[in-house]
């Protein structure tokens, strides 16, 4: 390819003036960028009425193209159902007698378990939906893991408040707009959420670790022999996320930590229910404000 | 500036369609990623910036040096990076192909390819570095590998696309 001819704009004092102009305007955009940068470094949420309004521009499409999708990536699975009825009708009835016998056993332990909570007159924090949305689109090329959610100050969601699908924790709100809000997903390396194993209570932190998979790490160091197949559930400490609600699954323990798989698959997410935080923040002690 | 001869006498007096369309592609690549695909890792290829690249390589008289500027303002608004990460990186990657430029007069698409390569290796872990929360968090390497290696490998489609657009902008 031939070389460009830009280099050499001739003797033209105006055309050399407007090319070192554009270099100066390149370098002073680069340097604009890097302040940028740096102060979303120190203040996260700082342009975020920016962002939310882009999303909220873009939103109806998204909307929209979630539908279509849905729609047709729905078909094979059809196809192959009809195709598997029979063997699949076998190991549905087999799976429901199990099941059903399991059933009976929580329903006991649920109506005991209240039973016990009205005995020791447990506080409860607020765990109804706020709303119920769409994730419509996600931050797909960059580390950062942010997912669009079509519901917003409107309806009355604000930052803070937890994301939870069918299966388990999607993430938290960080950002509203008016109609839009974006959510942190639990995968995002800046998500930490307080967990502990669903079958002993053993407390854990829950680190995003940025590309689909949380990194369990236990309180204390040095006595968490996790194994592959531990299940994690919030544990409600701090008082963001209501307890229970299901995390993640060790995939591959590493010692002291472990990686595991979070339940909530956004990708396979149709919709996702934004809860109130779990216990509302004390109120602040006086003569805090001062400095 | 003056216009090479070749094109200055095939274009129209009118700059209206010959610079709209390389904008406008751009901004396209950088809208890909409000189509609903939730990614748990990030594999989706910068578009955007595949795009910008495109026509830089294939056309470096056609965008002033300054513009990637607003270009990465209007990519950082949607792609969830920290607001500034795309403005700087794309910004001296402009300025680092046009010390290419100086150097390598001549050059063929496999080149360009290589050049492409890692201009976009260069953007993807700078983006990464920028949304780098602290040491408490490791850099998914493996992920960021396979979107570099994903998206080295689009980058001949995007030169085709880019292609056919130039043509259309006649």
């Amino acid at each position: 390819m031939a070389p460009p001819a830009k280099r050499r704009p001739g003797h033209s004092r105006r055309a050399q003036y407007s090319l070192f102009l554009a270099y100066v305007l390149a370098i002073g955009g680069a340097t604009l960028g890097l302040l940028l940068v740096v102060l979303s470094q120190f203040d996260p949420p700082a342009f975020a009425a920016l962002r939310s309004a882009a999303a909220e521009i873009f939103m109806p499409v998204s909307s929209g193209a979630d539908r279509t999708r849905r729609g047709i990536g729905s078909i094979p699975q059809a196809i192959g159902d009809y195709i598997r009825a029979g063997s699949q009708n076998d190991d549905l009835r087999r799976r429901l007698i199990a099941e059903q016998r399991l059933v009976r056993q929580a329903r006991s332990l649920a109506y005991e378990n209240a039973r016990l909570r009205r005995l020791v007159r447990l506080q409860e924090g607020a765990t109804d939906a706020i709303v119920t949305a769409r994730l419509v689109s996600s931050t797909g090329s960059s580390t950062r893991r942010f997912g669009t959610l079509n519901a917003g100050r409107r309806h009355g969601v604000l930052p803070g408040q937890p994301v939870r699908g069918p299966d388990g924790l999607v993430g938290r709100v960080v950002e509203t707009g008016i109609n839009v809000s974006r959510v942190m997903l639990v995968t995002d390396p800046e998500s930490v959420i307080p967990v502990r194993r669903a079958r002993d209570g053993l407390p854990a932190f829950a680190y995003g670790h940025g590309d689909g998979l949380v990194e369990i790490r236990g309180v204390t160091t040095g006595v968490n022999a996790f194994r592959a197949g531990d299940q994690f559930v919030t544990s409600g400490a701090g008082g963001v996320f209501a307890p229970g609600t299901p995390v993640a699954q060790v995939t591959r323990p590493l010692g002291d930590s472990a990686l595991a798989r979070p339940f909530a698959h956004p990708d396979r997410l149709d919709f996702a229910v934004v809860q109130p935080i779990f216990l509302a923040a004390p109120p602040a002690p006086a003569g805090a404000e001062e400095p | 500036m003056r216009r090479p001869v070749a094109t200055a006498i095939a274009r129209s007096a009118t700059p209206g369609r010959s610079l709209w369309i390389p904008a406008v592609s751009i901004m396209a690549g950088s809208c890909m990623t409000i189509f609903p695909h939730i990614f748990v890792m990030p594999l989706l290829p910068p578009f955007g910036f595949l795009m910008l690249l495109g026509w830089r390589l294939l056309r470096p008289e056609l965008f002033r040096i300054w513009a990637p500027v607003p270009l990465g303002l209007f990519d950082d608004l949607l792609s969830g990076q920290p607001l500034g990460s795309a403005m700087l990186l794309w910004t001296l990657c402009f300025l680092a192909l046009d010390m290419v430029d100086r150097r390598m007069l001549w050059r063929d698409f496999r080149q360009d390819w290589i050049i492409g390569t890692a201009m976009i290796a260069g953007v993807i872990m700078g983006g990464a570095v920028i949304a780098w929360p602290g040491p408490s968090a490791g850099l998914p390497f493996i992920a960021l590998g396979a979107q570099v290696a994903l998206s080295a490998a689009m980058f001949p489609l995007v030169t085709r696309i880019v292609a056919r657009l130039d043509s259309w902008r006649g």
